[in-house]
């Protein structure tokens, strides 16, 4: 089944949402790995890690090799490229509205002053 | 310039800081009054707001819609959970042509030192249910390209 860009979002974020998966993807910035391979820097077990795998692969974050033995788990990146350009205009849209706001906040401060300084 | 800064949340929540050179009373007031809001809660380039409805009280709801040049609109709203003033104020929230399912979940915290005020805006997106139903359904695997970007994400994160 397909999903939709937004669900794609939502399961990519959840994949990310993860520290130990994080983590994991850094490591497979620098190349492929096995389970056995992941196990090893992280300190959990085989099955934790292959669990994280699995999320992250549902995520289409990484895919794994056909090598039944290693699976190797390999980045994708387009996912991410994704997130990141969701994330790039979700900050310029909030960006922009929030210095709208300083210089709202500045007026009404020196509005404020000048209310006090006439009631003295 | 105060830094805006965007992270994802352990719990498929997005979570945007951002200080303001100016007192909690006020910061809150500008989140919450309708004249104030349309001074700054613009739509993307080229929208305007049309709409600014507020009930602020908790079971009050509150509606804002927006308008481009070419004639299009967009709206959202949703009803306030819990409102404890100039703290704290929490929301349900979905827009018109929602891209998510369900209503959204929007916490805005403020907290005030040394005369700047930390605005702190939490959205959790999309129910339990609908989060379980997208991790169960495989998905189409992403076309491997350049690594260019993952630092830059993974740093935001």
């Amino acid at each position: 089944m397909d999903m939709n860009p937004s669900e794609r979002l939502n399961a990519t974020f959840f994949a990310l949402a993860d520290p130990t998966r994080r983590a994991i993807l850094a490591r497979l910035a620098d190349g492929e790995a096995s389970v056995v391979e992941l196990t090893r820097p992280f300190g959990i077990s085989q099955p934790a890690i292959s669990k994280h795998l699995k999320v992250l692969e549902n995520a289409g974050l990484i895919s794994r090799g056909r090598d039944q033995q290693r699976r190797p788990g390999k980045l994708e990146a387009k996912p991410l490229g994704e997130v990141a350009d969701w994330l790039e205009k979700y900050r310029q849209y909030w960006d922009l509205n929030y210095r709208r706001l300083d210089i709202l906040l500045d007026e009404l401060q020196s509005l404020e002053k000048k209310t006090k300084s006439k009631k003295r | 310039m105060n830094k805006l800064t965007i992270t994802a949340g352990d719990n498929n929540d997005l979570i945007m800081t951002r200080s303001f050179d100016a007192p909690r009373d006020l910061v809150f007031k500008a989140f919450t009054t309708p004249e104030l809001i349309k001074r700054w809660l613009f739509g993307p380039p080229g929208w305007e707001m049309t709409e600014c409805a507020i009930d602020l009280r908790v079971g009050g709801k509150y509606r804002y819609a927006w308008s481009n040049i070419d004639g299009s609109s967009m709206g959202m709203g949703g009803e306030y959970r819990e409102i404890n003033k100039p703290e704290k104020i929490v929301s349900t929230e979905k827009f018109d042509q929602a891209w998510y399912e369900g209503e959204a979940i929007g916490t805005l915290t403020l907290t005030e030192a040394n005369g700047k005020t930390t605005a702190v805006t939490k959205v959790q997106y999309g129910s339990k249910e609908t989060r379980d139903n997208v991790l169960k359904s495989p998905m189409e695997s992403g076309v491997a390209a350049g690594y260019d970007r993952l630092e830059e994400v993974l740093a935001s994160l």
